[in-house]
């Protein structure tokens, strides 16, 4: 495994990283149903969180593996909330489409 | 010391925060003896200080750091020296009295608390004036004279006339303040400090008569022809009486129209390094004393004829300065400051006993009837006049003698202004209290004595008029002159920047005072003669014609100010009030105000609230950010 | 072997994450995300940061994923509910996506890296490693993050609950 590791630069995995954040970018964007919205979200800090894991291992420090911990902890909080929200959301109004979410306006 | 020093300013105030706060609750008529006990402490205290503190030396309280920025440091402090401890002993020891005098005089009247909370209020400033050892400590002390000044004469605010009459004092005084601001701010300038002590050092180092210096103490002049009603803005004094007469007495008589003297000599040095502004106060003194004088001789108003005495006065001292009689000044202030109060408060025992009667024309033949009012009015009058070994003599004389040492067309004029002096003063003590009484069987029948709280300050400041001459004995008695000796410490380093004229023999000296004092004799006896022996009344108001009218209208000053610049003043402010506020400023600001309302409805239409929206532009932002990065 | 297996997760990777965007159905991309996670997790082993791996799945498919699930489900929500964009709007994400993806390239071409160049000890990833910084010298947020995790459980709970009427 060691062996393994060196033999893949790190800049491969920040490509991969990079290609996954604008997926998850682009998801947000492409998207109205507010829950795949939300899962592209949660893809974009998988992104981060790749990237942090590669960088903590290719340097040999094991803070980014504990930011990472952190990461994933605010991460379920958010889902959680934001679930809960969204819930809240579609009983109001009977759906989950940000484009029926317009009321906040000038 | 120190803490005695600060008792000194802190007592009035305390007195005031008493009076002001809690007077509602005090029973009626202690507060007034909290407003005099609080001023007699304070002049105990400077006793204190007197006994302990010797002519050379001062004492510098910082009381904490006021203001610090770069390298400018500005203390909160007291500065007590010789000079101030003259003040000191004035400003207290003739407050008290007519403090206590108040409590007579103001008797009864509603605003009796509020008078004595402003009373205190007026001592606190002014000692803070005189103590102040920077100019900025000054300052407040300046303004806050000029704030009690504003408040009392304006103290029966349900008299239309004389809420004007303050307002004219305060804008009047405003237009000196700016002068003196001006210069503060010229001061810190150039000398980044506002210390007293400090400048005086400096300035010594400059060229004398430089430009600078010149400007300098010119604008500090005019805050002083402001506050000690000098020609051109002497005309708010007159006016000034509207207020009771105690405060004619205290602040418009004895305290604060000398602070301008007071601060000239303060600065000595720094007016002394400019010839040009001394010759400038010497003339404006001397033009300001005859010409006040001259109004003086045909005023009919008890009070007004005092207040141009006043001005008068003042001007003689300002000449006194001028001349680079710096003591003499003082000097002639605390002679002023005694007999002036005492002439004050004579004519508002006069008032009190005939009910609120100012015109001379009503009065007459009091002479039996307040007879202790009589005789310390008779005897302030003679000392003013220069009535020989009384105390205005001796100070009148002094300056008189500089004049002629230097200067002998500002001797004649100022001789000219002594014998008016003599004239108009006298023409009111004859009109006031000999011949029959000439009012109303009425008021007649009401006439009565002060009570002791009036008649007792009037009795001291009488002895003090006319021994007071003592502390400045001239040389000729072959004595030294205390006061002069006293404010060496003061008047010293400018003592060699001024150009003294030849010193005068003796024997021509003595001439010189048995000519005036023999002037003044005569001048006194010419009024006797006219307004006893020949009965000679001032004609109604009338029946004045020529000349005469020309000077009981004050040579119509205030009609010319009202005329040149209040109209035309306000004409200008009604043009920008009705055409320029209107066409100008108001489309210039609604323009503004629609060039943003429309961009504003513009704007507001990209907030949609259309998240997906607001999501294409956040990622189009950090686009946007990322390019930028790169190309930097 | 290594580079192979870095390839094989990445295009596993990069595929179910392309069908969680495109997807119309929401129960597939819940399903595509989770491969896409397991797929992470691989990538975590690749790393040996298994500590990470392990947490990654426990948290993310056991907990996040099924959270998910439950809502898609509780809501049920289905191809029919979904309304895709207009043709224009998806060209513009597509466009501006892949403006941001070229940005971004183009930001870590003109970064210099710091110098990676030969991995370190390979024991930094494991429970003990990670465990032994995250208790000393990571206590106080560790300790902070229970708070956040309760208050979102309550925050969760109150915004769920069925208002009364």
């Amino acid at each position: 495994m060691e062996q393994a590791a060196h033999l893949v630069p790190l800049n491969w995995y920040l490509f991969l990283s990079t290609f996954l954040f604008c997926i998850g970018v682009m998801g947000v964007l492409f998207r109205r149903n507010a829950i795949i919205i939300l899962m592209c979200i949660e893809l974009m800090l998988n992104s981060v969180n790749l990237l942090l894991v590669a960088f903590s291992a290719y340097s040999g420090n094991s803070d980014g593996q504990v930011f990472v911990f952190f990461i994933m902890v605010v991460a379920a909080a958010e889902v959680a909330v934001g679930l809960a929200l969204l819930i809240s959301i579609y009983r109001n109004i009977g759906s989950t489409d940000i484009d029926v979410l317009n009321k906040l306006k000038w | 010391m120190t803490f005695l020093g600060l008792l000194i300013p802190l007592l009035p105030l305390m007195g005031f925060l008493v009076n002001g706060l809690l007077g509602k609750y005090l029973p009626k008529g202690s507060t007034g003896w909290i407003g005099s006990l609080s001023v007699l402490a304070s002049f105990i205290c400077v006793l204190m200080i007197f006994k302990d503190l010797g002519a050379a030396q001062a004492i510098q309280i910082d009381v904490f750091n006021w203001i610090s920025f770069g390298n400018i440091d500005i203390s909160f402090g007291l500065w007590i020296d010789s000079l101030t401890m003259v003040m000191l002993m004035v400003v207290t020891g003739v407050g008290f009295l007519i403090h206590l005098y108040s409590i007579g005089y103001m008797h009864g009247d509603e605003g009796y608390t509020r008078f004595f909370t402003y009373l205190n209020l007026f001592i606190f400033f002014m000692l803070l004036l005189v103590m102040g050892s920077n100019y900025l400590m000054m300052f407040i002390g300046w303004e806050g004279v000029g704030l009690c000044s504003y408040l009392l004469i304006g103290f029966w605010f349900k008299n239309e006339a004389y809420n004007d009459a303050a307002q004219k004092a305060f804008v009047m005084n405003r237009i000196g303040d700016l002068g003196f601001l001006l210069g503060m701010f010229f001061i810190l300038f150039h000398f980044g400090t506002l210390d007293i002590q400090a400048v005086e050092g400096l300035a010594t180092g400059l060229t004398a008569n430089s430009t600078l210096l010149i400007g300098i103490t010119l604008l500090l002049f005019v805050g002083a022809i402001g506050k000690s009603a000098q020609l051109p803005l002497y005309t708010w004094l007159p006016d000034a009486m509207a207020g009771p007469t105690p405060v004619s007495a205290l602040i418009h008589a004895a305290t604060m129209v000398t602070a301008g003297i007071y601060m000239i000599v303060r600065s000595n040095v720094l007016f002394a390094m400019a010839p040009t502004t001394m010759t400038v106060i010497l003339w404006i003194g001397v033009a300001t004393s005859v010409f006040a004088a001259v109004i003086g001789l045909k005023q009919n108003d008890i009070k007004k004829v005092l207040a141009y005495s006043t001005v008068s006065q003042l001007g003689l001292m300002f000449a006194a300065l001028g001349l680079g009689a710096f003591s003499s000044g003082v000097f002639h202030l605390v002679t002023h400051a005694f007999f002036k109060a005492l002439l004050f408060l004579g004519a508002g025992s006069v008032i009190h006993a005939l009910h609120g009667e100012q015109d001379i024309r009503n009065m007459g033949g009091l002479k039996k009837l307040i007879p202790v009012t009589y005789l310390t009015f008779i005897l302030a009058a003679l000392a003013i006049s220069g009535f020989p070994l009384l105390s205005g003599f001796f100070s009148k004389d002094e300056i008189l003698a500089h004049a002629f040492e230097q200067n002998k067309l500002v001797w004649i004029i100022l001789f000219i202004s002594s014998l008016l002096t003599a004239f108009y003063m006298f023409r009111l003590v004859f009109l006031t209290f000999f011949n029959n009484f000439r009012g109303t069987e009425e008021t007649k029948h009401h006439i009565h004595e002060s009570p002791w709280t009036m008649t007792l300050p009037l009795i001291i400041l009488c002895v003090l008029s006319v021994v007071g001459g003592l502390i400045g004995l001239p040389a000729v008695f072959d004595v030294s002159h205390l006061l002069g000796t006293y404010l060496t410490s003061v008047t010293e380093p400018s003592a060699s920047l001024i150009h003294h004229g030849e010193m005068l023999s003796h024997s021509l000296e003595i001439g010189l005072m048995t000519l005036a004092g023999l002037a003044a004799i005569g001048m006194i006896l010419y009024a006797r003669w006219k307004y006893i022996t020949l009965k000679a009344m001032p004609e109604a108001d009338s029946a004045i014609t020529g000349i005469p009218k020309l000077i009981y209208h004050k040579f119509y000053v205030d009609e010319i100010y009202e005329s040149w610049i209040v109209k035309p003043v306000f004409k200008m402010s009604e043009w920008f009030g009705t055409f320029f506020d209107k066409q100008v400023v108001d489309r210039v600001v609604n323009a503004t105000a629609g060039v943003m309302d429309s961009g504003g409805k513009t704007l507001r239409l990209f907030q949609n609230g259309n998240t997906g929206f607001y999501v294409f532009a956040m990622v189009i932002g950090m686009v946007v950010l990322f390019i930028i990065r790169l190309l930097i | 072997m290594s580079q192979l297996l870095f390839f094989t997760l990445s295009a596993m990777t990069i595929l179910s994450a392309l069908v969680v965007v495109f997807t119309r159905k929401p129960m597939y991309s819940v399903l595509s995300l989770i491969v896409c996670f397991f797929t992470i997790a691989g990538h975590y082993i690749l790393l040996n940061a298994q500590f990470l791996a392990i947490t990654h799945i426990i948290v993310y498919a056991g907990a996040i994923m099924v959270l998910f699930l439950f809502t898609v489900m509780l809501l049920n929500l289905n191809a029919d509910s979904d309304v895709p964009k207009s043709g224009k709007l998806r060209i513009a994400a597509t466009i501006t996506a892949g403006m941001l993806f070229v940005t971004l390239l183009a930001s870590i071409k003109s970064t210099t890296l710091g110098d990676f160049a030969f991995p370190p000890a390979s024991d930094k990833g494991l429970v003990q490693h990670v465990g032994q910084r995250l208790f000393t010298d990571y206590l106080l947020p560790f300790e902070i993050s229970s708070i956040l995790f309760l208050s979102a459980m309550i925050g969760a709970v109150v915004l769920a609950k069925k208002e009364k009427h």
